[in-house]
């Protein structure tokens, strides 16, 4: 017989039961819809945070005090005391092919404007911040190498910080905050970064220069920070060993002691925060592709019952000359056929559920081609595993037992 | 008789259904020749062997023991694919029960042998089918259900799809069991029909004495043996009756 025939009498039969087709089909529906929505909201994590590393700047090195951490925007000030400005200086100065090193120490502070006020992170940098970044000012300037040199009371904020203490859009430039009760002169304002997919918003923010961070807010002497960034084509995996030399040798480490600092590089960073985001989305899929098993043996549990309701029809069919090759093909297509619609359905589902879930809660989802491949090939690959079961049984009927059959 | 080689030929065919504990010996050696175009009907009382009979001469059914020749071919040895092919190519059956498919036209009922008969395109499948259903009157129900078919015309578009294939062999389990005497009769004609105007060789099985005198011989069954075999010395014309039963509900209407 030929496929078009036997595709053509599966549909058919599955018509007749339009009701338990469709049931059994959900599982099938849902499972495939969880793996699509549970991809894409995986993939669109993974994108979102690799767009926010990048938003970092490019060629990026990260120093960190102490032996662990994420990096010194998180860090705040550590334990560990020994990496200071005078560390950047001497990476700038001695190693070959670094654009930018600017030292970092970070402080959540209240910020208290003249009728407001507002708690946010305040971080210590160096003037060359608003290059590594790349991140133009909206009015004002950032502050100058010889604000950083004098650790001048001034400070640039980012567009949050901005907008809860003077208002959206404002121009503070000029204006007065006070920071851990000194007072500080507004000299700009970044433009918008944009809200951040996940974690904090890069834009609720303030800057200072370090100097002033270390004498006059906290006193201390080290930063929990140096912010690297290399020339375009220096590897940054070198830059990361040259850099952990020369800090040992500048911090007196034996051999044997193990670093006080820590180096990664963006590429390490990178596959470091996504790392997470796929062990969840391998995990959420991994939990989707058994609702996918469950269709399967939902199919199975269908196909049975229809090859015992149609014995006759299957005794009739060998009767008129129908061979087992031709019964078996005729219920492992209409298994074929009932996964792979329930397949179609759930892509459909699945794309639109991730669809809403970027519209309604501002997840970045990403339905990809290959998670919808994947599916409708585990959908197929469902329909004939589990369909062969009842085929075979199917293929297997002796003529006249099937055709008594009551 | 002689000359002619023997279509079905048949020897100490045995058949025993093993149930475990008991041994139910159907058929004890049966011994049966069918030339070309002979319409055979097999009587006995029931239980004698005469549906297992048929199962074996339809290759639904593999016997026990002995020889079954079918045009040639040793088809008691051959495996369920070829046998398939046996089935679909030399055999039409028609069963007591119709075996129709519920929810299907007449004509896709008919057409459904050429399904499995390899090459033949959906509208030589049509056209045959049709041709098929208009050889037994029905040109006009193609489209219709079986539950919308009355058993007379049911059981003729069973008829219609054991001939769609061309068998050489057409095999009818008690056809007229569910009929009653008039449709009986129509049913009757058709296949006296097929036989004397097309040479269709026919075995048909009846416990009606009257249905069994349409044929050109008749073979008695008991206990699983022939008990005897004749030719039939006046047979009926159906078709001769059908017209003498129109012409009285003429003249009484
Ligand atoms: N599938 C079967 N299993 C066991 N016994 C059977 C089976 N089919 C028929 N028989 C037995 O074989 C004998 C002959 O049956 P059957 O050929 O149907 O007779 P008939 O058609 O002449 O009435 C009966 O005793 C019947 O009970
Ligand atoms: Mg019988």
């Amino acid at each position: 017989m030929s496929l078009f025939m036997t595709v053509r009498i599966a549909i058919r039969a599955l018509r007749r039961n339009a009701l338990g087709t469709a049931l059994t089909a959900l599982g099938m529906i849902i499972g495939v819809a969880a793996v699509i929505v549970m991809v894409a909201i995986g993939t669109g994590a993974r994108t979102a945070i690799e767009q926010q590393i990048r938003s970092v700047g490019s060629n990026i090195v990260m120093v960190n005090a102490g032996a662990g951490g994420f990096g010194p925007v998180r860090q705040g000030q550590g334990a560990v005391t020994t990496l200071t400005p005078e560390d950047a200086g001497a990476i700038r100065g001695q190693l070959e092919g670094i654009r930018y090193a600017s030292p970092a120490l970070n402080t959540r502070s209240q910020i208290v404007a003249e009728t407001t006020n507002w708690n946010t992170q305040v971080q210590g940098t160096s003037d060359e911040l608003v290059e590594l970044r790349s991140w133009p000012v909206q009015f004002g300037s950032f502050f100058s190498a010889a604000d950083v040199r004098a650790a001048a009371k001034v400070v640039v904020l980012g567009s949050v910080a901005r907008d809860q203490l003077f208002g959206a859009g404002a121009d503070p430039t000029g204006a007065s905050v006070r920071i851990h009760n000194q007072p500080f002169r507004v000299v700009g304002v970044l433009t918008s970064k944009g809200q951040a997919a996940f974690g904090q918003d890069q834009d609720d923010t303030a800057f200072i220069p370090f100097t002033t961070m270390q004498k006059r807010l906290l006193g201390v002497r080290h930063v929990s920070g140096i912010i690297l960034s290399a020339e375009d084509d220096v590897p940054l995996d070198r830059m990361a060993s040259e850099v952990t030399a020369l800090l040992r040798q500048r911090h007196q480490l034996a051999d044997a002691e193990v670093d006080d600092f820590m180096v990664r590089t963006q590429t390490e960073m990178t596959s470091m925060l996504t790392s997470t985001t796929d062990t969840m989305t391998y995990l959420l899929a991994g939990i989707a592709a058994v609702s996918l098993i469950v269709g399967g043996i939902g199919i199975m549990n269908i196909m049975l019952v229809s090859v015992t309701e149609r014995t006759r029809e299957i005794g009739l069919r060998l009767a008129v000359g129908a061979r087992d090759v031709d019964v078996l093909a005729q219920f492992l297509v209409e298994a074929i056929v009932l996964s792979l619609a329930g397949g179609a359905l759930g892509i459909l589902l699945g794309g639109g559920t991730a669809y809403a879930v970027s519209a309604l809660m501002h997840w970045p989802t990403a339905v990809t081609a290959s998670s919808v491949g994947m599916s409708a090939g585990v959908a197929a690959a469902t329909g004939v595993f589990f369909g062969l079961y009842p085929a075979r049984k199917a293929a297997a009927l002796h003529p006249i037992e099937a055709l008594r059959y009551e | 008789m002689t000359g002619a080689s023997p279509l079905i030929s048949v020897r100490e065919l045995t058949k025993t259904y093993d149930l475990g504990e008991t041994q139910v010996k159907a058929l004890r050696g049966v011994d049966l020749v069918v030339l070309p175009a002979e319409f055979v009907a097999l009587t006995g009382p029931s239980g004698s062997g005469k549906s297992t009979f048929m199962h074996l001469l339809g290759c639904l059914d593999r016997p026990t023991g002995g020889d079954y020749t079918l045009a040639g071919v040793d088809v008691a040895r051959l495996d369920r694919r070829p046998l398939a092919r046996v089935r679909n190519t030399q055999i039409g059956f028609v069963f007591q029960g119709f075996n129709l498919l519920p929810r299907t036209t007449a004509l896709e009922n008919v057409e459904l042998p050429l399904l499995y008969a390899g090459r033949v395109g959906a509208r030589e499948r049509r056209e045959r089918a049709a041709e098929a259903l208009e050889a037994v009157g029905l040109a006009d129900r193609r489209s219709h259900h079986p539950n919308q078919l009355s058993g007379g015309q049911q059981q003729r578009v069973a008829i219609a799809r054991a001939l769609v294939n061309r068998p050489r062999l057409l095999l009818a389990d008690e056809p007229t069991g569910n009929l009653d005497t008039r449709t009986s009769i129509e049913v009757m004609g058709i296949f006296q029909r097929l036989n004397e105007a097309q040479g269709l060789t026919i075995v048909l099985v009846t416990h009606e004495t009257d249905i069994a005198e349409y044929g050109t011989r008749i073979v008695a069954f008991r206990d699983g043996r022939v008990r005897s075999d004749l030719p039939v010395r006046r047979r009926r014309a159906a078709i001769a009756e059908i017209e003498r039963l129109a012409g009285e509900a003429d003249a009484a209407a």
